[in-house]
C-alpha cells in the first residue's frame, strides 16, 4: 500500500477510536446507578484512545521512512559490480544514485547493460517488500496499540491530565522544530563560511575595504586572487537602510499616531488597509518604480542645483525602500498606540494636558518598546532587501557615505555570488555564505541592543 | 461625622441594584419624576448648572438638571449604577469633549462664567476643575513626576526648587508623603491601589484647581484606605468645592454635606445630606437609600 493510503487508513482509525472511546464513556457514565462525576469529559477519553491509535503508528511510519533509503541503497551496493566496488565509496554512492534514478524514469531504454538492468529490478522488487513489511508491522503495532490503548481507556484514566500534557509536549515539538530549524540554518551557514576563511583570512574579510570577488578561472589570469574585503557591502547596506530608516520611521510614526488618536474610526479603517497595500506591492514592482522615475527624477533635479547624482544612487534606493516600510511601522506601532489605556488618555486631560502633550508625554512613553520593535521590523526588512537595490542602487562595491553615489548592499552581492553556473567550492561562491553569517550576526545584534535599551527603559517606568 | 452612627443604623449596607429595565417600565417612570425635589440653588455657588441635557449619539443620559455646587462644600452624587452620575460629573471639567459621540447643552458656569463657549478653553478649565478617577490610574512615571506633571504642563513652577516645593506640598495634602518620601523616583505604578489613589489625589491638587470631581475614588479600595481618602476629602473642603460620586451612602454620609439623588438621568431629590438621609421626600430617594430599589 502506498504512503498516502496508509496516512490515510491510521487517520480513519484514530477518527474511529476516538468516536467510540467517547460514546463508550457516554455510556457508562450516564448508565451508573450512583451518577458519580467523572473525572474527564467523555471527549477526552476519545482524543486518548485516538491517540493510543496514531501515535505509534505515524512514529513507526516515519522512522520507517527515514531509514528505508538507506537500508536499500546498502542493500544495493552489495551487490554492485566488482569494478564499481574496487573503484571505491564515490563510485559505488554514483552508480545508487543512476539505478535510483534510472527507475523512477519514466521508460528504461533498452540497451542498459545487463547488470545494470538486474540492479534496477532488485531496486524494485526491495522496495515492494519494503512495503508489505511495512503494511504487515503496522498493522500490528496499530492493532497491539488499539488493544493497550482499550485497557487504558477502560481503566478511566484521568483522560485530562493526559491529554493536556500531551498537548504540551506537541507544543513544545513545534516550538523546537522553529528553534531547531534555525540552528541548522546557521551551523550550515556557519561551516560554509568556515570553509571561505580558510581561504581568506577573517581579519582581511571584516577589515578589507576592497570587494572585488572575480577569481581567475585559469591560474595564469591576471588579479586571479580576488579581493574579499566586506566593510564597503556593510557599508552600503548600512547608508541605505538609514536611509530608508529616516524616511520610513518619522512618517510611520506619525501617520501611526493621527491614525490612534486624530482619525475618526472611519477614517481610520479606510486609512489603516490603504497604508498597508503598500507592504503589498511586490518589490520588483518598488524595485523599477526606483530605477525608472525616482533616480532620473533626483538625477535631474541634482543637475538643476548642480550636484552630480549618478543614475543609479544610494538614495533613491533608499527612499524607495522607506516608503515600502512604511506600514511596518505605521501599523505595528498604530496598534501599540491603540492599546494604552485610555484611563492613561484620561488622567492626562483631566489634568489639563492638550492633546499632543498627552501623546508626547504619556501616550507615547507607555507605547515605547512596541514602537521600538516596529522599527526593527523594519529596519531588519531594510537590511535584508535586495530586490530595490540591485534595480535602483546598483552593484559597484563602493566605500562612500555619500548617497548620491552608486553602492551595493550585502544581499544584492550575495545573489550576485550565487547566481549564475559556479563551482560551489570556490572561494567566490563562499564568499556568500561568510557575508550571509555576518548579516545575520549583525541583525542579531541590532536585536539584542534594542531589547535590552527597551528592557531597561521599561524597568525605569513600570 | 456627627451624623455616621446614626446613619449607619438606618442603611442595611450597599444599595441593592436590581434596575427594572423593561422599555415601557423605564419610560413610564421616568416620566413619572417631575422636576427636582428640594432645594438645587445655594448662595454665591462656585458652580452653576442650568437645563443641562447630556446625549450619547441620539440616546439621552441626562435630562434637564439644575444644580449648584457651592464654595467649600463636598456634594455627594448617588442613584442606580447607569443613571448618569459619572456623566453629569464629568461635564463639570468637559471630560465629555474627549467622547466624540457625546453631546451637552444648557449651560454651566464656574464663578459665573459659562465653561461651554468657544472662548472657553478645556485645558485651562481642566486646571481648574481637577478629576480624579475611578481606578487609580498613575502614569508609568516615577511619583515624583508624576506630580510634577500638571505643574510643568502649566508651567507652575519657574526653577526645580519650585516644582520641588509643589510636589511636597501636594504629596503632604495628600496624606503619603511620609510613606513615600525616600523613594520618590520609584514609579507610581508600584504603590499599593490606595496609595496610588491619593498620588493621583496628589496629582490634582498639583496644579492647585478650584473644584475637585471626583468619581468613585474608593471603589478599588479597602475599608481602611477608604477612610484614609474620606479624612483627605474632609481636609481639602477647607480650600476646595469638592464634588463626589459614590456608590456607598455610608460614605456620602461620612463626607458630604449636601447629596444629590440621580435616577435614569434625572436628578430627583438634592439637599442637606443629614436631610436627605433621615427624611427622604421623594419615594425613589426613599426606596434607594433604604435598599428596597426597584
Ligand atoms: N461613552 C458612552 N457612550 C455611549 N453611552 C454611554 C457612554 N457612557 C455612558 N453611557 C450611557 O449613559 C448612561 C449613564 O452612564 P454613566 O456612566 O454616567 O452612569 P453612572 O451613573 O456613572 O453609572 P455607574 O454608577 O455604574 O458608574 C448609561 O445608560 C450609559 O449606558
Ligand atoms: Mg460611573
Amino acid at each position: 500500500m502506498s504512503l498516502n493510503t496508509l496516512f490515510l487508513i491510521i487517520l480513519l482509525l484514530s477518527i474511529a477510536s476516538y468516536v467510540y472511546a467517547r460514546r463508550r464513556a457516554f455510556v457508562n457514565a450516564f448508565g451508573q446507578t450512583d451518577n458519580k462525576r467523572r473525572h474527564s469529559l467523555p471527549a477526552h477519553y476519545g482524543y486518548l484512545l485516538a491517540m493510543w491509535c496514531a501515535l505509534p503508528a505515524l512514529a513507526l511510519l516515519i522512522s520507517w521512512k527515514l531509514i528505508e533509503p538507506g537500508i536499500i541503497s546498502n542493500m544495493l551496493s552489495s551487490s554492485a559490480p566488482t569494478e564499481v566496488k574496487a573503484a571505491g565509496e564515490t563510485a559505488v554512492g554514483l552508480y545508487n544514485n543512476e539505478i535510483f534514478y534510472l527507475a523512477d524514469a519514466d521508460s528504461i531504454s533498452q540497451d542498459l547493460p545487463a547488470h545494470k538492468t538486474a540492479a534496477i529490478q532488485r531496486l524494485q522488487s526491495l522496495r515492494t517488500a519494503s512495503k508489505i513489511l511495512l503494511t504487515l508491522i503496522l498493522s500490528g503495532v496499530i492493532g497491539l496499540s488499539l488493544l493497550l490503548g482499550l485497557r487504558h481507556v477502560n481503566r478511566e484514566p484521568r483522560a485530562r491530565v493526559i491529554v493536556e500534557s500531551f498537548i504540551q509536549v506537541f507544543l513544545v515539538v513545534c516550538a523546537s522544530i522553529a528553534i531547531l530549524t534555525t540552528i541548522g540554518i546557521v551551523l550550515s551557514v556557519l561551516f560554509e563560511s568556515l570553509r571561505f576563511f580558510q581561504q581568506v583570512g577573517f581579519i582581511d574579510f571584516i577589515t578589507g575595504t576592497s570587494w572585488s570577488p572575480q577569481t581567475a578561472i585559469r591560474s595564469d589570469q591576471v588579479g586571479s586572487s580576488g579581493s574579499f574585503g566586506a566593510i564597503p557591502l556593510f557599508t552600503g547596506t548600512l547608508l541605505i537602510s538609514a536611509i530608508a530608516l529616516i524616511v520610513a520611521v518619522p512618517l510611520g510614526l506619525m501617520s501611526a499616531i493621527y491614525l490612534a488618536e486624530y482619525a475618526s474610526s472611519r477614517a481610520r479603517s479606510t486609512i489603516k488597509p490603504l497604508l498597508e497595500i503598500l507592504a503589498g506591492i511586490p518589490t520588483v514592482v518598488y524595485g523599477f518604480f526606483a530605477a525608472l522615475t525616482v533616480a532620473p527624477a533626483m538625477r535631474s533635479f541634482g543637475q538643476s542645483i548642480g550636484l552630480s547624482v549618478s543614475s543609479e544612487s544610494a538614495l533613491a534606493a533608499g527612499v524607495v525602500m522607506g516608503i515600502m516600510i512604511i506600514p511596518f511601522v505605521s501599523s505595528l506601532s498604530d496598534d501599540v498606540i491603540t492599546a494604552v489605556p485610555q484611563s492613561m488618555r484620561d488622567a492626562s486631560f483631566g489634568l489639563g494636558a492638550t492633546q499632543s502633550e498627552t501623546i508626547r508625554k504619556v501616550v507615547f512613553p507607555a507605547a515605547l518598546p512596541g514602537i521600538v520593535s516596529s522599527v526593527l521590523l523594519a529596519a531588519s526588512r531594510a537590511i535584508g532587501e535586495t530586490m530595490i537595490v540591485v534595480m535602483a542602487a546598483g552593484l559597484a562595491a563602493k566605500l562612500t557615505a555619500n548617497p548620491l553615489e552608486a553602492v551595493t548592499t550585502v544581499t544584492v552581492q550575495i545573489v550576485t555570488l550565487l547566481t549564475g553556473d559556479q563551482e560551489f567550492d570556490s572561494a567566490k561562491t563562499l564568499a556568500a555564505f561568510a557575508l550571509g553569517l555576518m548579516l545575520f550576526v549583525t541583525t542579531l545584534l541590532l536585536n539584542v541592543i534594542a531589547l535590552y535599551t527597551v528592557r531597561r527603559y521599561r524597568e525605569q517606568y513600570e | 461625622m456627627s451624623t455616621s452612627t446614626t446613619l449607619n443604623d438606618i442603611i442595611p449596607g450597599s444599595p441593592a441594584i436590581q434596575e427594572s429595565t423593561k422599555v415601557d417600565d423605564v419610560t413610564a417612570m421616568l416620566d413619572s419624576i417631575e422636576g427636582t425635589v428640594g432645594t438645587t440653588r445655594v448662595e454665591n455657588p462656585k458652580m452653576e448648572m442650568r437645563e443641562v441635557d447630556v446625549f450619547y449619539a441620539d440616546k439621552q443620559a441626562i435630562y434637564d438638571v439644575d444644580l449648584d455646587v457651592a464654595r467649600n462644600e463636598v456634594i455627594a452624587m448617588i442613584g442606580p449604577s447607569g443613571c448618569g452620575k459619572s456623566t453629569f460629573l464629568r461635564c463639570l471639567n468637559r471630560m465629555n469633549d474627549t467622547i466624540p459621540i457625546c453631546r451637552v447643552t444648557g449651560s454651566i458656569t464656574l464663578d459665573g462664567v459659562d465653561i461651554n463657549t468657544r472662548e472657553q478653553d478645556p485645558v485651562l478649565l481642566r486646571a481648574r476643575v481637577g478629576m480624579v478617577f475611578q481606578k487609580p490610574n498613575p502614569f508609568a512615571k516615577s511619583i515624583f513626576d508624576n506630580v510634577a506633571y500638571g505643574p510643568r504642563i502649566h508651567g507652575l513652577a519657574a526653577n526645580r526648587a519650585e516644582l520641588d516645593e509643589i510636589v511636597i506640598s501636594s504629596l503632604k495634602r495628600a496624606g503619603l508623603y511620609d510613606e513615600v518620601k525616600s523613594r520618590l523616583d520609584a514609579p507610581g505604578t508600584s504603590l499599593s491601589g490606595g496609595q496610588q489613589q491619593r498620588l493621583c489625589i496628589a496629582r490634582t491638587i498639583a496644579v492647585n484647581p478650584e473644584v475637585i470631581l471626583m468619581d468613585e475614588p474608593c471603589s478599588a479600595l479597602d475599608p481602611i484606605a477608604t477612610a484614609r481618602i474620606e479624612e483627605l476629602i474632609d481636609e481639602l473642603r477647607e480650600n476646595y468645592a469638592i464634588a463626589i460620586v459614590t456608590h456607598s451612602m455610608q460614605q456620602a454620609a461620612r463626607v458630604s454635606q449636601r447629596t444629590a439623588y440621580f435616577h435614569l438621568g434625572k436628578l430627583v431629590e438634592v439637599g442637606k445630606t443629614n436631610d436627605i438621609f433621615t427624611n427622604p421626600q421623594h419615594d425613589l430617594t426613599e426606596n434607594y437609600i433604604t435598599g428596597r430599589f426597584g
